[in-house]
């Protein structure tokens, strides 16, 4: 159990690379639901995004206290997986009534996009790279915090793609489902340049 | 493998979910935010299908603005009377039911009648039709026929038919919603029952609409002078009726010249145009040609 494990510089090169090269959607293919499912308009794919990345964060560190101190003490270490499942669904219900009563505004941002980010794999998923590497406790929460910039990036991003193609006139066999699809491949092509391309 | 190696996570995963549970259950009752019982009792009586038609984000705005008392019990249009009176019981007040009203498009220039002025072949879409210098039609208060009222309407009521847009009136809840979708302004709401409308909602001289248009409205004024009960008149170079007055005698119909006057009526409870003024003007050319030769 190491509290920061790292230095600033590679704190910095972590979030980096969470935001843009391993990119949460493009390279890891996690969050894709939300990723198409509420990518058609470019504001609420931004609450969206900023619901994801507070619960990433939040979470990021709320798994890793419950890792590494009640699972490996346990030597539980096997069961993460639910025990983050659990911890996860009951932190974000929480939050959801806390924001409720004492932050009305970002429960008016955030607040309906909460309940459906509970189970979300980006979210798992964060967590679960976060023990995987064996972070700290602090690059924990900045990658955690970072992925979910980087999902919100790419979710903005795909939402602006998404409004300029609703003026599109594409032929019928292409249209709605089909046509997001095959921009979100170039998209994702697009993110692949940021880690360079191997054969 | 011992006994307790299950037993260990089986307990800590029931601890967990119980103090969970319990963390919830105080802090449903610590946060708890107090809602007007009213919002919830007016989105059931709500039709629920966010339309916009009231000019909010949807249904459950609309409650909460009715209760804040910053909407009347009548805004839902599509849900009518019983809506507006359920509504009005919850609130404790007395209310006015609104008449049903329906979209009724103000134009009649098919493809066939109304000239082009150039080809449009951009986005499909009336907005961006609009931005091309007004529209492809040479009449600045045509229906350009690229349907964004069609995407608007949330009860398929609307479909484009030879380049003008055509509410199904067994469709259509009146709810507005395509009124201010279109960038033309041409799409009124009526009275449900209106038996008759003029066609054309052209704001230029007879001499230009007689160049732009076959079934433009000329404000000849022939429908004014005509009409018994002074409801047909025209300005600004087009003739509109006033359905408060109008008695739907049909008058206007037969003394149109250029036959853009409308007919709809009830046929086996269904409401039904009964004149469309391509036919009429289609036979009036008819006549005229037979009448020459």
């Amino acid at each position: 159990m190491n509290f920061v494990s790292m230095s600033f510089t590679d704190l910095l090169l972590l979030m980096l690379g969470a935001v843009l090269t391993e990119n949460f959607i493009f390279s890891k293919f996690y969050g894709c639901c939300p990723f198409l499912g509420v990518s058609d308009k470019p504001d609420k794919a931004l609450g969206m995004g900023m619901a994801v990345t507070f619960v990433m964060t939040v979470s990021g560190a709320v798994t890793w206290a419950v890792y590494y101190l009640i699972l490996v003490p346990l030597k539980l270490e096997y069961l993460k997986t639910v025990a983050f499942v659990l911890v996860i669904s009951f932190l974000v219900q929480l939050l959801e009534m806390f924001l409720r009563k004492c932050v009305p505004a970002l429960y008016g941002a955030l607040g309906i996009y909460l309940p459906l980010i509970t189970t979300n794999c980006a979210v798992l998923g964060a967590c679960l790279v976060n023990i995987q590497k064996s972070y700290g406790f602090i690059p924990s929460v900045c990658y955690g915090f970072a992925a979910g910039a980087g999902f919100t990036l790419a979710i903005v991003i795909f939402a602006g793609v998404r409004a300029k193609m609703e003026f599109a006139d594409p032929p019928r066999a292409f249209r709605g489902f089909p046509l997001t699809l095959i921009a979100a491949g170039l998209l994702a092509m697009i993110f692949s340049g940021f880690s360079g391309i191997s054969f | 493998m011992s006994f307790t190696d299950i037993l260990i996570p089986a307990l800590l995963f029931s601890g967990l979910g119980v103090l969970f549970g319990a963390a919830l259950a105080v802090a449903s009752k610590l946060f708890e935010v107090k809602t007007d019982p009213r919002i919830e009792q007016i989105k059931e009586a709500l039709p629920g299908a966010n339309c916009g038609g009231c000019g909010k984000s949807g249904c459950a705005a609309l409650a909460e603005a009715i209760v804040k008392g910053e909407a009347p019990c009548t805004a839902c249009t599509v849900g009518g009377k019983e809506t507006a009176e359920r509504i009005g019981e919850i609130m404790g007040v007395e209310v006015d039911p609104p008449m049903r009203m329906r979209a009724q498009v103000m134009c009649s220039g098919t493809k066939e009648l109304a000239l082009r002025k150039y080809s449009y072949t951009g986005a499909h879409d009336c907005i961006a039709a609009v931005k091309m210098g007004g529209g492809d039609k040479l009449c600045p208060n045509g229906c350009i026929g690229l349907g964004t009222c069609v995407a608007t309407c949330r009860f398929g009521a609307i479909s484009v038919v030879k380049g003008v847009a055509v509410v199904d009136y067994r469709k259509c809840e009146g709810c507005g919603s395509c009124v201010r979708a279109c960038p033309k302004h041409i799409i009124r709401l009526i009275p449900y029952d209106s038996a008759h409308w003029v066609g054309c909602m052209s704001v230029e001289k007879g001499a230009t609409v007689r160049k732009m248009c076959q079934v433009g409205c000329i404000s000849c004024r022939k429908c004014e002078k005509n009409c018994p009960s002074g409801a047909i008149t025209v300005n600004n170079f087009v003739a509109s009726i006033d359905y408060s007055k109008c008695t739907g005698c049909g008058l206007c119909v037969d003394n149109c010249p250029r036959k853009i006057i409308w007919s709809a009526k009830r046929q086996g409870g269904e409401l039904v145009i009964v004149r469309i003024p391509e036919e009429a003007t289609a036979a009036s050319a008819e006549k005229e040609k037979i009448e020459n030769e």
